[in-house]
């Protein structure tokens, strides 16, 4: 079950983040991410976001996989 | 690109994530991949590894008066020796679907004369949520929750894989958001002792196509490495927070994994210091010792976790074992191989 969804962080309050994708929102707890801030992305799983999103890298493999065509 | 790389001979890459299993068919990836590509489906499902034991126990846990019994959707299904927790919930068990370990809390919050158990299966990424939601309850100070762990790690399952020579592997594909979790660095003995290539790859289709190509990279290069397709999301150190939190709640147990028998080291039990949560515990729990009925050991999911077979040569699959009436977990669970290959078969 290593299902996980892309989610942007809009508002945090303590333990717990607001997050969105597209018209879903949820309220998850942000505990593994003590650092986060709003507006960066985040993995969402089973109600926790376990993981950052790296923008930069994000683009580098979407350059990869073009380069690749 | 993938045709570029290719070389002459089959080459066999495992995947050992259910999820990847589910996008490879989802998105029609083998229709772009040149056709001496195999690539086999590993154990990556928590649900379909867990034993026939657990699943009983689970049964025992919702028959009782006192109990309302919280899991993760595909667990319901999941057949036992006898029954299933769908089954045992038509007749009048209290058994809820929920979406994360912590809506286990709020059950329990409300219904303070009931005993809440909840399933805690999964990998290393679930781990990490089950960890923190004990903590949490423990500082609530709940005295009706309870866990039931079916809680696997993914690399000693690996090493013990690898170690058949039957399965003839040219690479390995490793799973994303476990990896988000444990990092790069617990790959490296898969390389250095296996000789063998690997790669975390992401999700989505072009992600699973890079971690191929990465692959067949350095399958040709003839330097194995732990590649890392996903960098967005999985770094060398993984999510240290997510680790000391599974760290301070659990600790390594050997492990039972459906149709690969006993794993050292590749489970998690739950330490002494938040024993009141362990339902293992806490309720006296049975183990079944009924005969296996001559379907279920006819059912080949043993094999088919190993990537030994493809569920086309289990006799038993799309006849007798379809998703309304499965027989092993491997048909059950959405992201099971068989119920995969059924679907898009």
């Amino acid at each position: 079950m290593c299902l996980g969804i892309p989610m942007k962080v809009k508002s945090i309050k303590g333990d717990f983040a607001q997050v969105e994708s597209g018209r879903l929102t949820r309220t998850v707890n942000i505990q593994m991410l003590p650092q986060v801030k709003a507006g960066e992305y985040v993995i969402v799983h089973a109600g926790f976001a376990i993981q950052k999103i790296d923008c930069q890298k994000a683009e580098q493999t979407l350059k990869l996989i073009h380069e690749i065509h | 690109m993938i045709k570029e790389v290719v070389p002459r001979d089959e080459i066999r890459i495992m995947e050992v994530c259910g999820t990847h299993t589910q996008s490879f068919f989802r998105f029609g990836l083998g229709e772009f991949l040149p056709s001496n590509i195999r690539l086999i489906s590993g154990p990556g499902c928590p649900v379909c590894v867990s034993t026939q034991d657990y699943i009983d126990q689970t049964i025992q846990l919702a028959q009782r008066e006192d109990t309302i019994v919280a899991t993760f959707g595909d667990m319901l299904r999941l057949p036992g020796s006898y029954s299933s927790l769908e089954q045992e919930k038509a007749q009048g068990a209290d058994v809820r679907i929920v979406y994360s370990a912590l809506d286990s809390l709020s059950i329990a919050q409300s219904n303070p004369r009931k005993k809440v158990i909840f399933l805690a299966v999964g990998f290393e990424t679930t781990a990490s949520t089950i960890a923190l939601s004990i903590i949490l309850a423990k500082q609530q100070g709940l005295g009706n929750l309870f866990f039931l762990p079916s809680l696997k790690l993914m690399p000693p399952a690996l090493a013990y894989l690898l170690k058949d020579k039957r399965l003839n592997l040219h690479g390995l594909l490793c799973p994303g958001h476990v990896s988000a979790i444990i990092g790069l660095i617990p790959y490296n003995f898969i390389p250095r002792k296996f000789a063998l290539p690997c790669c975390v790859a992401g999700f989505e289709p072009l992600d699973i196509l890079e971690g191929i190509y990465m692959l067949l990279r350095q399958i040709n290069s003839g330097k194995p490495g732990v590649g890392n397709q996903y960098s967005r999301v999985v770094t060398q150190k993984g999510n240290l927070a997510a680790s000391k939190a599974i760290k301070r709640v659990f600790q390594t147990d050997n492990a039972s994994w459906r149709g690969l028998g006993e794993i050292p080291g590749s489970g998690l039990k739950i330490k002494s210091q938040f024993s009141e949560f362990d339902a293992k515990r806490v309720f006296p729990l049975r183990k079944n010792r009924l005969a296996l009925s001559a379907k279920q050991k006819s059912c080949r999911c043993a094999d088919i976790l190993k990537g030994l077979v493809t569920p086309a040569e289990c006799a038993l699959f799309s006849g007798v074992c379809t998703p309304e009436y499965p027989i092993g977990p491997c048909m059950v669970s959405k992201e099971g191989t068989c119920s995969i290959y059924y679907k898009y078969r």
